[in-house]
């Protein structure tokens, strides 16, 4: 190994530390218990003697258990200091995977996920999960390698400026540059990944800072003082906007991401049921919730069911709670709901009016705003009307869809068989495509934090690496199952070998239709089928490579295998692959093209 | 599936009678209301550390946002700098920049100042000295010091509002500009008025919505 990196030795910054080390009120606790803790026989957390250490003390304080990545030169002190740590650190074949799994993790537990990589390769190979986790708002942090600092500016070997290359994709990002101070950097990062409208931070080691000596404990993990989050909404917009909702003929509540990032669920669920009003939500939105309620009209957008566009595009009044109203939500601005006066709840006021203007601009959390206004409204809407109406367009517009036993086994079917072979708890992962909003549409999800994907970003290969993170941040009871196509499948499946290494039970389903299959679906919409680069032709048997790796392998080809070939997957206790042969010219509708009318989804192909 | 699905055609919908516009707002279908861009001064109070400069430059660039000049430098805390932004936008795009700055962990504050605020800008201009009376005329009309004088030139310094240096670069070409180098506008609010100082980002944010309640559909 030609690691110039690692042959440096640390400049000498001692009398810099010394200089450097301020009387603020860092809870030395592991110090000054020290002593105690001996005589009381428990195992306190020896005190820190190096940057990584410190670093690691700083995981552990805020309460990290598992970590992904990738080992290498300029991280090699940090992950020296995992070794004797109890976090557990999972190596993943590539650290896409490794910011992937963090990302999921973050997602399902609602604490950060944890991804390490070395400089150079290691941290621009993550830069995709970062990106993912900040389009989605997901908590997680990254921790970076980097060459000594003496050598920072001079293209080292394996030298990238992590920070210039993650500004615009993180929340906020820090290059440590003080041994004293590292600690508590990645303290303060693990909060700010949390705190108020979640998203990626990331703190960038240079070698000598994680090497140096310091016996400097982290301090606790908070926010900085310049970042402050506004909890409650202004009591005078709550009042107007209650009185809107009150008098409201049409109204609807949209859910957003932030509706379970925010825990405001449980909130919004009491809210829309004592009131009688249809909720729809987004794609980050699904399992805010259940979606055999009544009242549900499901997911809206793009690929939205028919009536939750209906419903969003004649809405009077919409609650938009924890919702950034991106372009596949909203169609073409000009037409979406543009009859609604909009009360936007957001926890970021950069939300507000970005896209969709709010006339009742509610700043705060989620989970507070909607009580606010709960305890505002008197009388509920008179909406009988419209509710019968929204029950009507669920009849019209039926996701009903046709599966002729002699034509090839159609998506959705497969889709609906493994939600009625799991229970309501079961996690699903997806990949980027067809297959993914099959999942959307086709599985009944009820709870919060069941839904796992890159809504945002759109990152083909996120399944299985999601898959893998969000396994281990389930419940022991709950199954992980992952919806994949071929394709997307093809981009990270090397990180089967982390699944089967750590025996972790995940069930892989791939929608195989040997196409780039929604690429090919625009191709025949709107590129007159000319099929360009999306005819894969041939791929690998998916079955025979999970094998190989140590998996299961499964294949269904028909309908008749479905129901016991998942069965089957299912009860197996490790990663299981499945790859089911579905109709290569299956669709997915309905669809609202790029910048169209919501109103004016397209069922079927000549409709567009 | 193929086939796709049920239900009635997208013609046999009913259609709502409203619309937005490119901004979101909603509006009257006959009374097209667009916002028109207006230049404004934004200022800045950040934590003087590495990285805040390219933070806030790197922010306008990606969510386009005209800008005019970008001006930095320190205030009398040392741990502070103030970033002063002249920026050319319809109201809902100031409103963003003003929200998006805002976001950034290291920036403290944020302030849109009045149109009667304190704006200056320094200019250096060097001018071709054929003609040194003609030349130093023009500089007394702007109260230009001279900086630097040679037998081919002459280099004056210039403060002042924007429009007085736009002026004076205009009188000067007579004699032919040779090179200009201009620092971009800096601003204070005026009286006893802080300009962007440290305030809770809780009273920022209640600031905010009041103005966004401000926006009329269509002003009147
Ligand atoms: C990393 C990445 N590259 C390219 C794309 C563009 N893209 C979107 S969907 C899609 C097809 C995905 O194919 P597959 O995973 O087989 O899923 P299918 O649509 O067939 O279900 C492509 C190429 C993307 N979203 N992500």
């Amino acid at each position: 190994m030609s690691e110039r990196a690692a042959k440096v030795t640390p400049a000498d910054t001692d009398e810099q530390h010394d200089e450097q080390i301020t009387d603020s009120a860092a809870p030395d606790a592991a110090q000054e218990v020290d002593g105690d803790a001996d005589a009381d026989g428990e195992s306190e957390p020896t005190p820190v003697t190096t940057g990584a250490e410190s670093v690691v003390r700083a995981l552990e304080n805020a309460g990290v258990e598992y970590a992904f990545g990738v080992q290498g030169g300029a991280i090699m002190p940090v992950y020296d200091a995992l070794y004797d740590s109890e976090i557990y650190h999972v190596t993943m074949a590539h650290e896409q995977g490794a910011s992937h799994a963090a990302d999921a993790y973050g997602v399902v537990s609602g604490e950060p996920g944890v991804c390490l990589a070395t400089s150079g390769p290691g941290a621009t190979n993550l830069v995709t999960g970062i990106a993912d986790a900040d389009m989605d708002s997901d908590p997680m942090i990254a921790l970076t390698g980097q060459v000594p600092t003496a050598f920072v500016g001079n293209d080292a070997f394996q030298e990238t400026d992590t920070t210039g290359v993650t500004t615009p994709v993180t929340k906020d990002n820090t290059f440590a540059s003080d041994p004293d101070r590292v600690g508590t950097d990645v303290s303060e990062a693990f909060a700010l990944a949390r705190e108020g409208r979640p998203g990626p931070t990331l703190v960038d080691l240079p070698k000598d800072v994680t090497k140096s000596e310091t016996d400097r404990e982290p301090d606790e993990p908070t926010v900085p003082d310049t970042y402050e989050v506004q909890e409650r909404a202004d009591e005078e917009i709550v009042e107007a906007a209650a009185e809107r909702i009150e008098t409201s003929e049409r109204p609807a509540m949209l859910l957003g991401g932030g509706v379970i990032k925010g825990e405001a669920s449980e909130a919004c669920r009491e809210f829309a049921i004592e009131h009688e009003i249809p909720v729809i939500t987004t794609m980050p939105g699904i399992g805010s919730f259940p979606e055999d309620h009544e009242l549900s009209m499901e997911m809206a957008g793009m690929h939205g069911t028919g009536y939750a566009n209906m419903a969003i595009t004649h809405c009077d009044t919409m609650i938009a709670v924890g919702t950034r109203f991106d372009d596949r939500l909203t169609g073409g601005i000009e037409t979406f709901a543009p009859d609604a006066e909009i009360i936007h709840v957001d926890i970021d006021p950069a939300e507000i009016s970005k896209n969709i203007h709010a006339d009742y601009p509610l700043i705060g959390d989620a989970e507070t705003v909607v009580q606010q206004l709960q305890e505002a409204i008197e009388n509920s809407p008179q909406a009988k009307k419209w509710r019968a109406q929204c029950q009507q367009w669920k009849s019209d517009y039926s996701m009903a869809y046709d599966a002729p036993e002699d034509e090839p086994l159609q998506p959705q079917f497969v889709v609906e068989a493994l939600d009625e072979a799991t229970d309501d708890d079961t996690i699903v992962t997806t990949g980027v495509g067809q297959h993914q909003m099959w999942a959307c549409q086709y599985w009944t999800y009820t709870e919060p934090r069941t839904w796992v994907s890159s809504h945002g970003l759109g990152t083909m290969g996120y399944g299985l690496p999601a898959a893998i993170g969000a396994r281990l941040a389930a419940d022991d009871d709950q199954d992980v199952v992952c919806f994949d196509g071929d394709g997307s499948f093809l981009m990270t499946l090397q990180e089967l070998s982390v699944a089967v290494r750590e025996n972790l039970d995940i069930t892989v389903a791939v929608l195989n239709n040997e196409y780039i299959g929604m690429v090919r679906q625009w191709q025949d919409a709107f590129f007159e089928g000319r099929h360009s680069a999306s005819d894969y032709g041939w791929m690998p048997e998916f079955d025979k490579l999970a094998e190989a790796f140590g998996a299961a392998g499964f294949r269904i080809d028909d309908y008749d295998e479905v129901a016991d070939t998942i069965d089957e997957a299912l009860a197996y206790d490790g990663p299981s692959v499945i790859d089911v042969h579905i109709d290569p010219q299956a669709n997915v509708y309905p669809m609202v093209p790029s910048g169209g009318d919501n109103g004016q989804f397209a069922l079927t192909e000549d409709q567009l | 599936m193929r086939r796709g699905l049920e239900g009635p055609a997208p013609e046999e919908r009913p259609t709502p009678a409203g619309r937005r516009n490119e901004q979101g707002i909603r509006i009257d279908p006959e009374v097209e209301a667009t916002h028109e861009p207006r230049r404004t001064v934004i200022s800045a109070l950040v934590e003087h550390e590495p990285g805040v400069l390219s933070d806030v430059s790197g922010l306008f660039s990606r969510r386009q946002f005209n800008i005019e000049s970008l001006t930095v430098g320190p205030t009398t805390n040392d741990d502070r700098a103030r970033i002063t932004v002249v920026v050319e936008e319809p109201d809902p795009g100031i409103d963003q920049i003003k929200k998006q700055l805002r976001k950034l962990v290291p920036v403290i504050s944020v302030r849109e100042l009045e149109p009667d605020a304190m704006q200056r800008e320094l200019a250096l201009i060097k001018v071709d000295a054929d003609d040194p009376a003609q030349v130093n005329a023009v500089a007394d009309m702007y109260d230009a010091t001279t900086v630097d004088s040679s037998p081919e030139t002459a280099t004056f310094e210039i403060t002042g509002a924007r429009q007085k240096i736009e002026a004076a670069i205009e009188t000067f070409g007579q004699f032919g500009v040779r090179e200009i180098s201009r620092t971009g506008t800096t601003a204070l609010a005026r009286g006893t008025e802080e300009t962007a100082a440290a305030l809770s980002a809780t009273e920022s944010a209640t600031e905010q919505t009041k103005t966004q309640q401000e926006y009329p559909a269509d002003d009147d």
